[in-house]
């Protein structure tokens, strides 16, 4: 740091004449610019050598994290289809009573876009908003795919009548501006009515705000276990002699390195009602055959199996911490007088605090983001947002409001983030 | 030096180029996939020289929506449910195929009229018909076994967890069906909001004895580990289990969910000639009974039905097996692909706020 310091403290005078001025070079340039220079040109060097890395990083990473995350508030579907009809929505007012040009704008687009095939997408941009109406679109569409005629209202209307339906274009007016809040919207369990305010969701399609409090809720509570599983553990590996302590080092490592798949799959051959544990524990006669537990394909599960698969990254970092700290200290404090635990308490533990903050962490963001291991072992009341976001990616094909629900979870943890660093800061953090 | 390089390449490429006549079809893994490398893919390459490579994917159409969208499409031909092949078709992302240009059967019906109904659409052409249907394990139920989707529901006199897909698709029929709706009735119900509550209560009564599975493969394990005792399941992975690994599984017919997979190519697909070459001759009369020989799958072809004879082991009848056997269509759901592409999204929200608030 104070090698760097120069600036304007180089206008010091040269001490074998007199005072002339700044500092020269021998070619007579003044210092403070040659060594900026210079300065520069490593600084230049060192960018060009983590240009790749960072091309790596921009194409691979930034770049489609920043598409997928536009989706979550940007979806032309019905506007890009339907121009006329959305240019109509632009120049009049909420709660409008469709006129005749309404009626032709949007008979003419219907027209076009089922002639260009891409009816589909309006209809699934529409039906997002309001279920129940995509197959309006696409079958009107088939309809007047060869042409349609005046009069449109009537035209239409003849078709389906739904077309007059007033919400219909309230969420068609909604859809027709490209740029929209309804997908977060719909993450928080909100929805908008025919006026366009905003209200609850029934209830009996409320399902994420539950799941995000779950997979706080659950992410912490795996993070505690891993602390308080993966510490003792940590403090053996780091006191014991080396031969030994390199055994039981291979034995925390041999599960990491084996695939996350497998480590889950031996859970359920374990966990399930048929499988080990209950066997063992009907043979010994603690539970009768018939009252086998449920320890999988429900929350029990989801907890078992992540606390296992996120113990590791608890593990080693607290490891890490607990090597460098000279076992000297808390022969200081014993011979002072503390008893074991207070010297526990007060000299050993706030040392493994950097290995600790930096493990919950790693523990606490892996688990929010967890996917698969709920996916198999978590039944109904085992899933995490995380599902949730996988089937409107890979189920539905909503990927907007997955988009959003990914969005969310990124501020949420990014705020965690944040609390931590005011609360214990980041410079703490010690990952090995 | 350089030069070399750079020309020696140039001409490996447009020898490669030359030579690679290929097509990269996208369907389901498993014993599906084995099918269908055997009974399409082998004889396709013997015959024309082109090379067949197989990719499998969870759904193939999700794969193909990504490519189109991002418009780098890397897979020729998809197989994919109905529900996609409209929906995909109606948002522009596949070629329209004409049905005229498919072959006619062996007796010169032409295609249009061979094929069962609801396999000919403008962007995709069925192969198969294929069943979800229940299953349990008959060690279970030595005295008294289960035969119907009300037995299905009945946990008292038939104990025993149950498996069922976690999607309101493949659920929701079933409760009804087990409440007394006709199979005939179940769209009608299900379009209506007591016919929805309907249902959800119905599957109320055994959620607590529900273990969810969601890959194909899941509830045949479930079943052979006695996890479960009953579950619903794809007809041809249970039929694989069942004679060609000789596990203890039994078939119940009643209230099959009976399904059609497409075969569909996207614009801007590598290869496009070689594409449609590969449909046209994968739909054949012929090859569609072939498929049959390797897993319980009905062909999509009239004309096929004759021709379907044993299965690979040489003993086994597959007509019984056939989800389109006429004894086990008596109380068949259709899928009803344009409900679903209207409320998929409303009833997978209901269906999943219903299985978290456990």
């Amino acid at each position: 740091m104070t090698a760097l310091n120069f600036g304007d403290d180089m206008a010091i005078t040269d001490p074998s004449g007199p005072a002339t001025g700044p500092l020269t070079t021998a070619d007579g340039k003044p210092l403070v610019k040659a060594l900026a220079r210079s300065q520069a040109r490593l600084r230049r060097k060192a960018f060009f050598l983590v240009l790749p890395l960072l091309a790596f990083v921009l194409i691979t990473f930034v770049v489609p994290i920043g598409q997928m995350l536009q989706r979550s508030f940007y979806n032309d579907g019905f506007s890009a289809n339907m121009p006329l009809t959305s240019a109509w929505f632009a120049q009049t007012e909420r709660g409008t009573v469709p006129d005749d040009a309404a009626w032709q704008a949007l008979a003419l687009d219907l027209q076009a876009s089922a002639e260009a095939r891409n009816i589909g997408t309006v209809g699934t941009r529409v039906n997002y908003d309001m279920p129940g109406t995509r197959s309006l679109f696409t079958s009107t569409g088939r309809k007047v795919r060869r042409g349609i005629d005046p009069p449109y209202q009537q035209t239409l209307l003849e078709i389906d009548d739904e077309w007059a339906d007033p919400q219909l274009w309230s969420t068609m007016r909604e859809a027709s501006k490209p740029y929209t809040a309804n997908f977060y919207l719909a993450s928080v369990d909100r929805t908008r009515d025919a006026e366009g305010n905003i209200e609850q969701v029934d209830e009996r399609q409320r399902v994420y705000v539950m799941l995000f409090w779950r997979t706080f809720w659950l992410s912490g509570l795996i993070t505690a276990l891993t602390f308080v599983l993966g510490f003792p553990i940590a403090h053996l590996l780091a006191t014991l002699p080396m031969r030994k302590s390199n055994l039981l080092m291979i034995l925390v490592l041999l599960p990491f390195w084996t695939s996350l798949l497998v480590r889950t799959t031996s859970w359920m051959v374990l966990l399930q009602q048929q499988g080990v544990i209950n066997d063992l524990l009907v043979w010994i006669g603690i539970i009768p055959d018939g009252q086998r537990w449920q320890m999988i394909y429900n929350q029990t599960g989801t907890i078992i199996a992540m606390t296992h698969i996120l113990l590791p990254f608890m593990i080693l970092p607290l490891y890490s911490v607990m090597r460098t700290i000279n076992p000297s200290y808390v022969r200081a404090a014993r011979s002072l007088g503390a008893t074991s635990w207070t010297a526990f308490r007060r000299i050993y533990f706030p040392q493994t605090l950097p290995g600790l903050g930096a493990g919950a962490m790693l523990v606490f963001i892996l688990a929010v983001g967890y996917y698969i291991t709920p996916a198999l072992v978590g039944g109904s009341s085992g899933q995490l947002i995380s599902n949730m976001i996988a089937q409107h990616m890979t189920g539905t094909l909503n990927w907007s409001i997955a988009a959003a629900l990914a969005a969310l979870l990124l501020g949420a943890v990014l705020a965690l983030y944040w609390l931590y660093d005011r609360l214990v800061g980041v410079d703490n953090l010690k990952l090995g | 030096m350089k030069t070399t390089l750079i020309m020696s390449t140039a001409l490996a490429g447009i020898a490669f180029g030359a030579a690679a006549q290929e097509v990269n079809v996208v369907s389901w893994g498993g014993a599906y996939e084995t099918s269908q490398v055997e009974a399409y893919n082998k004889p396709f390459t013997e015959e024309t020289g082109i090379k067949v490579t197989m990719i499998a994917a969870d759904n193939p159409a999700t794969p193909l929506r990504a490519q189109v969208e991002a418009r780098n499409v890397s897979g020729d031909v998809f197989d994919v449910e109905v529900s996609d092949a409209i929906r995909l078709c109606d948002e522009g992302a596949l070629v329209e195929i004409d049905p005229a240009m498919l072959p006619a059967a062996p007796d010169g019906t032409p295609a249009i009229d061979d094929f069962v109904e609801g396999a000919l659409l403008d962007c995709a052409v069925a192969n198969i018909v294929w069943g979800t249907v229940i299953s349990y394990n008959t060690t279970k139920f030595e005295d008294n076994p289960p035969t119907s989707a009300v037995d299905f529901f009945d946990t008292e006199t038939f104990p025993g967890k149950r498996g069922l897909p976690k999607n309101p698709k493949r659920t929701l029929y079933l409760a009804l069906i087990a409440d007394g709706v006709a199979a005939a009735d179940v769209y009608d119900v299900l379009d209506t909001d007591e016919g929805v509550q309907r249902a959800f209560d119905k599957l109320d009564t055994i959620k607590n004895d529900v273990v969810w599975w969601e890959a194909g493969a899941q509830p045949v394990q479930l079943l052979a580990d006695g996890e479960v005792s009953m579950t619903t399941a794809y007809n041809g992975r249970i039929f694989d289990a069942m004679v060609g690994e000789n596990q203890p599984f039994e078939v119940i017919w009643d209230g099959q969910y009976m399904d059609l997979d497409m075969f569909v190519i996207p614009v801007d697909a590598p290869n496009p000639e070689e594409a449609m070459e590969y449909l046209k001759f994968a739909t054949d009369t012929q090859r569609l009974a072939d498929q049959a020989q390797y897993i319980s799958y009905g062909p999509a072809r009239k004309s096929s039905a004759e021709l379907v004879g044993m299965y690979k082991d040489g003993t086994t009848e597959m007509a019984p097996h056939m989800p389109t056997a006429p004894a086990n269509l008596e109380s068949a759901v259709l899928d009803n692909p344009e409900f679903w592409a209207d409320h998929s999204a409303q009833l997978t929200e209901r269906f999943n706020s219903w299985l978290a608030n456990s």
